[in-house]
This record gives C-alpha cells, sequence and structure tokens, in this order.
C-alpha cells in the first residue's frame, strides 16, 4: 500500500540530512525504528558541535577573555531558542538538564524537598516510564508523601474517569506523560491540567515524546513543569530542558551545589543566583546545549504541520500494516496515537522478534520500555516497539512487516 | 546454515515449545531465582538431592525461545549429576555461550552444544546463562532447607 505524499514534506531530502540512515546493518539497509529510545541526529546538529568545539569552545560565565565571553553567548543564545520552542515566557524559565531522568530529578528533590509534608500526595499515571515514577517514589520515602497512580483504560487511554476520586485536596503534584513512550497515546493534558489547578496541585508533563512529534507550547498546555531531552529530539545526548514557572522556580532551593550557581559564598554561608543559574550548578553541557538548539533550528526549518500530518499518516499506515501480520496484536488503541506502536506475536517472546527482526536490518525496540508497571496492566511481560522519526517511510514499514511476517517461520509455528 | 538458524535451531525451537521438567516442586531442597531486570525475563528453579547427586530438577518462569529452551535442556542434562559435575558443565557453557564453540565446549554433553550459536548474538548471552546462574545458586546455597534468593545475574 503507497502512503500519500503529504504537501510540504520531502521526506527523502530529509533523509539526505542524516549520515546515520545510509548504515548497513547484517547486510542490509538499516531500517531504524527506535527513535524513541534516542532518534538519529541530522549534520547540522554533528556540525554545529564539531565547528563550535573546534573553533570556539571555552568555559561559559567564567572568563573575561574572548572565547569564554563568545561561548557563554552562544550558550545563551541556545537557552534562547530552547525558550522559543518551548513558548515559554521567559528565558530564565529554562533550565538545561542531562535530560529528561535529570530534570524530574530535580523537581522532585528541589520543589519536593521543599514543599512535600507526610500525607501529600503526588498522582502519576499507569502510562509513565520509570523516570516519571521512580524519583517520585524517593521523594516520597523521604519526605512520607504518597504517590498515586490514574489506571488506564483498557484501550491505553487515561481513564479521566477515575481522576475524581484520586485528585483531592492532598494531591501536590500531578506528573504525567504528554506521550506514552509505549503506546504512542496522546494525553490530555490541557484538561488534566484544568483539573489539577482546580484542585490546587501543580502539573509536570513529561515531554520526552511529544517534543520530538507535537508543537509544544507549555503556557497554552498548562504545564507548571515540563521535562524533555535532546537526543530524543535529534539532538546529542547529556542535554535536556526543564521549563518551570518562574514564580515557582524562583521559590525552590537549589538540588545540587556548586560553581556557577552562586552570588556570595563565604565559609558559613552562600546566597544563591536566581534561576536559570541556581539549578546549573558546575560547567554545564555547552556543546551539547548548542547542538541541541542546531536541532530545534532544524526542525524549525520544516513545515511543523505538513511534517505532523506526515508522520500521524504514516503511524496509522503502519498500525494497519502490522495488525495484518497473522498472530500479530497490536497493544492499546488510544483516541490519538503518535510516534511509537507497540505489539506482541503469538507464541513469539519480543526479544526473539527483536533478534529476527535485526538480522533483516530492522531495529526496534523489544522489552519492558522501562514501563514494568504498564507492562503489568496490560498483561504482558513486554513488547516489540517500532518508534518512528521525521525520517520513516512507507518503505520502513514494508520492511518491519515483511521481516515480521518471517519470524513464525524462523521460530517454525 | 545461517546465523539466525544456528541460534534458532530445531532442538532449541522445540524445547521452547515443550519446555521439560517445567513444574513447580513443593519439596525441593533448593529454589533459586533468576531474573534478568533488562528484560524483566524470570525463572524460578527448584533441586532436590539425594546426597550428593541431583535427584530431581525442574523450573518455571517467563521468557525468550532462548532463556526457556536453555532452561530446559539444562535441567535433562543435570539431572543424575553431583554438585561437583553440574558445575564443572556451568563453567563450560558459560564459556561456549561467550566464547563460541571451543575445546571446553567439547566436554560438553552435546545437546549443550546446541547454544554454541548464542556467542554470535551478544545481546542473547544473558537469556542463555539465566537457568545456569540460577543452578549455581542454587548449588552454592542449596543444602538441608529450601532458602530463596533474588538473583540478579551479570554476565
Amino acid at each position: 500500500m503507497a502512503v500519500a505524499v503529504t504537501p510540504g514534506f520531502d521526506v527523502e531530502a530529509v533523509r539526505q540530512d542524516f549520515p546515520a540512515l545510509a548504515a548497513r546493518v547484517h547486510g542490509r539497509p538499516l531500517v531504524y525504528l527506535d527513535s524513541g529510545a534516542s532518534a538519529q541526529k541530522p549534520r547540522v546538529v554533528l556540525d554545529a558541535m564539531h565547528e563550535f568545539l573546534a573553533n570556539r569552545y571555552a568555559n561559559v560565565h567564567r572568563g573575561v577573555h574572548a572565547l569564554s565571553q563568545s561561548a557563554s553567548a552562544e550558550y545563551d543564545a541556545a537557552r534562547e531558542t530552547a525558550r522559543r520552542f518551548l513558548g515559554a515566557a521567559d528565558a530564565a524559565e529554562v533550565i538545561f538538564t542531562a535530560g529528561t531522568t535529570a530534570g524530574i530529578n530535580l523537581v522532585a528533590q528541589s520543589w519536593g524537598r521543599a514543599t512535600l509534608r507526610a500525607g501529600d500526595e503526588i498522582l502519576v499515571t499507569e502510562l509513565e516510564h520509570h523516570s516519571n515514577l521512580v524519583p517520585w517514589q524517593l521523594i516520597a520515602a523521604q519526605t512520607g508523601a504518597v504517590v498515586r497512580a490514574l489506571p488506564i483504560a483498557p484501550d491505553g487511554d487515561l481513564d479521566l474517569e477515575a481522576i475524581g476520586a484520586l485528585l483531592t485536596a492532598r494531591t501536590r503534584l500531578v506528573a504525567l506523560a504528554h506521550v506514552s513512550n509505549v503506546l504512542g497515546t496522546v494525553v490530555p493534558v490541557r484538561r488534566v491540567a484544568d483539573l489539577a489547578h482546580a484542585a490546587g496541585a501543580l502539573l509536570l508533563v513529561d515531554g520526552a515524546q511529544s517534543a520530538p512529534h507535537l508543537p509544544i507550547d507549555v503556557q497554552a498546555l498548562g504545564a507548571d513543569f515540563f521535562v524533555c531531552s535532546g537526543h530524543k529530539l535529534y539532538g546529542p545526548t547529556g542535554v535536556g530542558l526543564l521549563y518551570g514557572r518562574l514564580d515557582l522556580l524562583a521559590a525552590m532551593p537549589p538540588w545540587q551545589g556548586g560553581g556557577g550557581m552562586v552570588e556570595r559564598v563565604t565559609l558559613e554561608k552562600t546566597t544563591f543566583a536566581p534561576p536559570p543559574s541556581r539549578f546549573e550548578a558546575g560547567t554545564p553541557p555547552i556543546a551539547e546545549a548548542i547542538g541541541l538548539a542546531a536541532a530545534i533550528d532544524y526542525l524549525s526549518g520544516l513545515d511543523a504541520g505538513a511534517l505532523q500530518a506526515y508522520e500521524e499518516t504514516l503511524l496509522r499506515h503502519a498500525e494497519e500494516a502490522v495488525a495484518g501480520v497473522a498472530g500479530v496484536r497490536i497493544m492499546g488503541h488510544p483516541a490519538r496515537r503518535v510516534g511509537a506502536l507497540s505489539f506482541v506475536m503469538e507464541g513469539v517472546h519480543p526479544h526473539d522478534v527483536g533478534t529476527i527482526l535485526d538480522r533483516d536490518g530492522v531495529a526496534v525496540r523489544a522489552g519492558h520500555h522501562c514501563a514494568q508497571p504498564l507492562m503489568r496492566r496490560l498483561g504482558v511481560g513486554g513488547t516489540v516497539r517500532a518508534s518512528f522519526g521525521l525520517y520513516n517511510t512507507a518503505a520502513d514499514v514494508e520492511a518491519l512487516v515483511a521481516s515480521l511476517r518471517g519470524v513464525r517461520k524462523v521460530m517454525a509455528l | 546454515m545461517s546465523s539466525l538458524g544456528e541460534l534458532y535451531q530445531s532442538l532449541i525451537l522445540d524445547h521452547n515449545r515443550a519446555p521439560r521438567n517445567y513444574r513447580a516442586m513443593p519439596d525441593a531442597d533448593s529454589k533459586a531465582e533468576g531474573y534478568n531486570p533488562l528484560c524483566g525475563d524470570q525463572l524460578s528453579l527448584y533441586l532436590k538431592f539425594d546426597g550428593d547427586r541431583i535427584a530431581d530438577v525442574s523450573f518455571q518462569g517467563n521468557g525468550c525461545a532462548i532463556s526457556r529452551a536453555s532452561a530446559s535442556l539444562m535441567t535433562t542434562e543435570i539431572k543424575g549429576k553431583t554438585r561437583q559435575e553440574a558445575a564443572r558443565m556451568f563453567e563450560g557453557f558459560h564459556r561456549m555461550i561467550t566464547e563460541g564453540r571451543t575445546q571446553s565446549a567439547e566436554k560438553l554433553p552435546p545437546k549443550l552444544g546446541a547454544f554454541a550459536g548464542v556467542a554470535e548474538f551478544p545481546a542473547r548471552v544473558k537469556c542463555a546463562a539465566l537457568a545456569w546462574h540460577a543452578l549455581r545458586q542454587a548449588l552454592d546455597e542449596g543444602t538441608d532447607t529450601p532458602k530463596e534468593k533474588e538473583h540478579s545475574h551479570a554476565v
């Protein structure tokens, strides 16, 4: 089946921008369907980092010399690029972190430690990645707070009917994924934000899987905190973004102490810099921030509406095609899905499927996807996940399906 | 044979479909848990001894074809062996799945040679090793009373 060409988006031209896609695996052309784990990088990101490191590198906000000044200016410009990408009102609301996990831990250990009291509640959902679950369990154990979870309905959407009983006067924070890393479910964040705020709770949005696929506007979403990772956004590893509402950040104590986050230090006492510096102790990931800004600029250069239409059309096509393979069951049928598709094959463990696909050059992820509570809820030990980036094509889907058709033969089923 | 065919050969597929000694053993002398936190694969291994000899062995659990077939074949090969013989078999098996078919592998029971192809799939070595690590733990710990201990193995 051919997928209609989306006007305004030329996927073949985009593919030329990603050197890694030319790789061969086990003698076959690479079919990369693991962008949900980490996305490939366009050449402009590699070039931006290389040029900075080769020609203009120095530490930031430290030196009076020319290189340090220009590195600082580039780092600050990267923050402004990130601010625009997130739709934040003020660049001081954007903190460079090591990634989504680091951002959530920062909020848990800074805001959480200062705010949570015994009996307070943090509401997560059954869709969460471990990184939006474990940090809350840790701070709950330290403060006596309680973590509760909003269930999902059988189709893989959040069961919003259940939120009334779970969102109470004791709820301090709702922390939830914008898009499920397993099912691709798009969560109605704005509705949850309104409910959370009406109950007096804050909202943290885990945007690791949404930022690569959906336009982000933290203010329109009603997010008090929003976190995402650079490496899933076609940028480098080791850098991520934390957005926090300025009044919240200004009231939050530091998480880690060190250089660059202080105003005045004596041997007895330290006063701290305002955000964002307060939350960026030590030398930040300078080249990585610049690489992430290059990735954001690359995405901004594409027609966002056309790209989104292309990605959603391709994912719908993939869902239909994969569902047509004998013995395959697609996990969940959420109202809206982006980025990822999970499935199981009757009688074949996901890891065996993954190994067999790999020999055909098809890279997927198999296992629990760092979402063990969701696996338990779905009644499976693991799934096979095909996850998509802006460079995937209908030919990739055909290759996936062809390889899947061979699995049962290899397994003599 | 392709490396994929070498990995999923008929003996392995047969033991995956119809695992031998797949049952709980309420009166086991020793019980060990194998768990791989990376993939969530899990198995329980039960041993009953007659003096120094493994009189009975069984397992239950969830895992991929490689881990399931490996556990099944292991149970058929270690039944009747002494602790020392089983421990030596562990060493030989582990060397074979990490290094491929070597001289030490030739001392193994021939059927275990079916797993030599695993060495070509580094990501799957831990699957083949899961039951064997549980065995070593059960041999180290299992004496008079059944014991349980979570065991996260590393290859």
